[in-house]
């Protein structure tokens, strides 16, 4: 095996242990396609925001409310490729979006966007995000979807520590390692996904050269 | 919260934790849980050297720290964060109330950090008027039941689904299923709600980077990302600890931390922030950044040459999560904020002698934290250390001054040995035990039961049965402890019979006494240190290759404090580092330097199970030689659960704590029981006596025996 397979391999069984669900693709156009789908698919086509079946206090409650359609977010990305996706969007009859983020904090349904690096000793994403809508389009969303080319992916942090000084003096910045969907084991230690961030992790690893 | 006043109130609330069998269960579970998730989080990692690196790093951290923090004040500023500097915890949340009042702010939400737990930063900015949320998902658990945290990595370990479902229930006027999945669901949109109206997000950091001006902060749950990105001002609260030169420094670190914690590889979220970055609710479109950074004794306590060390801690929480005590009691007990091992110590630092005085009392000695710590503190140490301080300061209690006198004089007490043997006759039974328990111990030592002290020492036995070795191929001293000398010599002779037969020349110094490791525990530093010089005057060291001793404790205690307790007087202190380097305990010396061969032995088949000595397998880091002397030695070994756990004995800790040492010794039988095994092997008189006494109490047919014993009855 080529080292490159090896670090995809090694990357793909570390990510699926934290239980993100890793996909090859081969072309761009595959990763929106995943996308349009799996927004489709989603809580069988219900509009409904985690936790807001649950019984909430009234003012909690209220801003699931706010929530009116199923909304993608992807800023931050390259402008072709965002507008297929909000082509293919709107034909599906989802919102297609790349700012406003703060006026739906009562939760998107994907984030979709691009990973920088790949870490592959503990399956780690490394996005930067020093634009808030991007940020928040990885932190609002119910499931977040990454784009993350084979190229991309290195050893461990040692090998992205350059890239990310470099970015760091690069003033402001905030950057992320996102292993996995949100987690917390507070009660009882019992693993339960999507506390406060995505529920679900989807990276598509693209086939890049 | 420690809230006791003396050791008896203390005792009073020990034995509520002892009573909740919840908490009991869950810790257990956890416990072991634990263990298992961090081998496998460390599989094929060299711990170790990166467990040395991190110290390394941490220490010269803490050294520079005035630079270091120059220099991230400096960075950060030049990327437009505003930089504080608190000297203690009610100037750190003056800071933080006023930056809230000049900016506006009525809302926060925090994400979960243990510096703003040691400032009691909430009640300070409640007081101001302020709303504080909790975000994290157990600190809010916490908050809203008005409590502290009880684990620094889970801070409502302490509670079942059915109490955070009756909780919830009063929050938010609805009824509640006690279904995890679904607490979790309503606290993500109860809480989501107090993100968006908040003005002011507060954070701790995990790494704050002297070369970037930046933080490091490490959560599951992504609050922390939450925290600081939606209200448009954030504030960093954090210790002068975290000052690292460099995002190396902080890689390193975080190799180790979430594995430590939780083993977990990663958390689910690492995020780097640096510099005032985009804020779209602020007015000018940029944050409002704030780094509070925390003094509280911290820069005074890296200048101190035992507890530098104690910068180090990256507040994994490990040293909770494998201790025996914590384990049993939790650590609302174990602890005043920070609790564990770790939370002995910084209570002591942070909030006072009062709130520490009960707590550093119960440590049992184990050297479990001491092994898993990420920044390899040697915590029991300065646990004893602490100890002995406070003792200092506010006096002696009676019976550990009075030990620590008589340990002084070796002829007085071996003298009063020598009448206890007379003394305990008429209670005294045949098998070696006795009947009734002396009227000092009240019923809570009636787990176990006591030994008598032997008919005749060894060291009587020894000046009558002077050993002659002809051509011996080692020469040796003999270390016996008290504990083998007075009431288990037959252990002793054992050792000398096979020594005897393996070309082993052998002389037992006659001034030597105690160990010196029971009054250490007590807190009598001085007369720790007195007894450690006798005995090393009592040692001829360059005219043997070793000095074994049969006891764990004694050999660790001589091997690893002696140097340190007579460190400054060189010629003693060269005095000591030879002789340590000499000691040895006994399955060592048999298996490693003799190699005794099994065709020496009768091969039984005796089925026999093992307890490790903490001060063996951590103290000494011997693991196979006694197991494999037991195979060798013509028996079959089963190994036991929880081997290398404690079993509750810790000298006079089981004195102090007997509810305690009776639950840990509880454990342990249990599991020895289970295995089947009719015999009990260890390496250790002071766990003999504990499991002896504690079996026997039982009315166990299990025997307990040192190892040193099977190999004589079974050498050919
Ligand atoms: S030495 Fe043992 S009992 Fe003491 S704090 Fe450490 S783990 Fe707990
Ligand atoms: S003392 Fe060591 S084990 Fe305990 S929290 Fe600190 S680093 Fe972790």
């Amino acid at each position: 095996m080529s080292s490159k397979d090896s670090l995809c391999q090694k990357f793909t069984e570390k990510a699926e242990l934290v239980s993100a669900f890793v996909t090859t693709i081969k072309t761009e156009d595959e990763a929106l396609d995943y996308t349009i789908n799996l927004c489709d698919k989603k809580q069988a086509c219900q509009l409904l925001v985690s936790g807001c079946e649950e019984g909430l206090s009234d003012k909690a409650g209220e801003l699931c409310e706010t929530k009116q359609t199923k909304v993608i977010a992807a800023p931050g990305l390259k402008k072709t490729l965002y507008k297929e996706l909000a082509a293919k969007s709107e034909k599906a009859g989802f919102n297609c979006i790349d700012s406003g983020m703060r006026d739906l904090l009562a939760g998107i349904d994907i984030g979709f966007t691009y990973a920088e690096y790949g870490i592959a000793d503990t399956g780690t994403l490394m996005l930067d995000c020093p634009g808030e809508e991007l940020r928040l389009s990885t932190m609002i969303s119910e499931f977040h979807v990454c784009v993350l080319p084979t190229s991309k992916i290195k050893a461990n942090t040692y090998e992205v520590e350059k890239m990310m000084l470099t970015r760091m003096k690069k003033t402001p910045d905030y950057m992320a390692y996102i292993t996995g969907a949100s987690r917390t084991a507070d009660i009882e230690r019992v693993l339960a996904l999507g506390v406060h961030g995505p529920l679900e992790l989807h990276i598509l690893l693209l086939e890049d050269d | 919260m420690q809230k006791a006043h003396d050791l008896k109130e203390y005792r009073d609330e020990l034995r509520e934790s002892l009573d909740n069998d919840f908490l009991r269960t869950t810790l257990d579970n956890f416990a072991i849980a634990y263990r298992a998730g961090r081998a496998n989080a460390f599989k094929d990692m060299d711990v170790r050297s990166l467990i040395n690196d991190i110290a390394e790093s941490k220490d010269i951290a803490g050294k520079n720290a005035d630079k270091l923090f120059r220099d991230f004040k400096r960075n950060a500023e030049a990327a437009g964060i505003h930089v504080h500097f608190a000297k203690d915890g009610a100037e750190a949340n003056a800071i933080i109330a006023k930056i809230a009042k000049d900016t506006g702010c009525k809302k926060i939400v925090k994400s979960k950090s243990m510096t703003a737990e040691e400032t009691l930063l909430n009640h300070d900015l409640e007081d101001e008027g302020l709303e504080v949320t909790e975000t994290d998902l157990g600190e809010w658990i916490i908050q809203l039941r008005h409590e502290g945290p009880s684990h620094m990595v889970m801070p409502a370990i302490h509670l079942s689904r059915y109490q955070v479902g009756e909780l919830f229930t009063e929050v938010t006027g609805k009824e509640q299923d006690a279904e995890i999945e679904k607490l979790v669901k309503v606290a993500r949109r109860e809480l989501r709600q107090k993100y968006i109206e908040a003005d002011m997000g507060i954070t701790g950091a995990n790494f704050a980077v002297a070369e970037t001006g930046g933080i490091g902060l490490v959560t599951n749950e992504g609050n922390a990302r939450l925290v600081s990105t939606l209200p448009r001002v954030h504030v960093a609260l954090m210790g002068l600890d975290k000052l690292l030169p460099s995002l190396h420094d902080a890689l390193r670190i975080l190799k180790a931390l979430p594995r430590n914690a939780t083993g977990q590889q990663i958390t689910s979220y690492v995020t780097w922030i640096t510099g005032a970055n985009e804020c779209l609710s602020a007015e000018d479109g940029k944050k409002e950044i704030h780094y509070v950074m925390l003094d509280n004794g911290r820069s005074e306590l890296v200048n101190d040459p035992l507890f530098s060390q104690v910068n180090r801690c990256v507040r994994c929480g490990a040293c909770a999560n494998v201790c025996p005590v914590y384990r049993l009691v939790g650590g609302h007990k174990m602890g005043h904020i920070y609790i564990g091992a770790i939370g002995l110590i910084l209570t002591y630092f942070f909030h006072g002698k009062d709130k520490a005085k009960n707590l550093v009392q119960n440590c049992i000695n184990c050297e479990a934290c001491k092994d898993v710590c990420a920044g390899g503190i040697d915590l029991p140490r300065l646990i004893k250390d602490i100890h002995a301080r406070i003792q200092d300061e506010d006096g002696h209690p009676l019976p550990s001054m009075l030990l620590g006198k008589v340990l002084k004089n070796r002829k007085l007490f071996h003298t009063l040995l020598r009448a206890a043997k007379w003394g305990q006759k008429p209670v005294a039974e045949k098998d070696g035990f006795i009947r009734h328990l002396p009227m000092i111990f009240s019923k809570e030592h009636s787990f176990r039961a006591l030994p008598t002290i032997a008919e005749k020492p060894f060291r009587d036995w020894w000046k009558e049965n002077k050993i002659k070795v002809k051509n011996p191929k080692h020469r040796v001293a003999l270390f016996s402890g008290c504990v083998q000398d007075f009431v288990y010599p037959e252990q002793m002779q054992a050792a000398v019979e096979l020594f005897q037969n393996n070309e082993v020349s052998m002389t037992y110094p006659m001034e030597q006494s105690c160990c010196g490791l029971p009054v250490q525990m007590m807190g009598e530093m001085k007369a720790s240190k007195d007894v450690a010089i006798q005995n090393l005057r009592a040692f001829e060291t360059d005219a043997y290759d070793y000095i074994i001793t049969l006891c764990a404790s004694c050999a660790a205690h001589l091997k690893h404090n002696y140097p340190k307790l007579v460190a400054d007087n060189p010629r003693l202190k060269a005095k000591a580092e030879e002789f340590a380097s000499k000691v040895i305990d006994y399955s060592s010396f048999v298996n490693d330097v003799l190699k005794v061969e099994a065709s020496a032995f009768t091969k039984t088949g005796e089925k026999a199970t093992y307890h490790a000595p903490c001060h063996l397998c951590r103290g000494l880091d011997v693991h196979e030689a006694p197991r494999e002397l037991i195979e060798k030695g013509g028996l079959e070994y089963v190994e036991c659960t929880e081997e290398e756990v404690c079993c509750g004995f810790g000298g006079t800790f089981s004195m102090k704590f007997p509810e305690l040492s009776a639950e840990l010794l509880n454990k342990k039988l249990n599991n020895v029981e289970a295995t089947g095994a009719d015999t009990l092997l260890t390496d250790c008189p002071g766990c003999i006596m504990q499991l002896r006494g504690g079996l026997k109490a039982r009315d166990s047919h299990v025997k307990v025996k040192h190892v040193s014993e099977v190999l004589a009855k079974n050498k050919k």
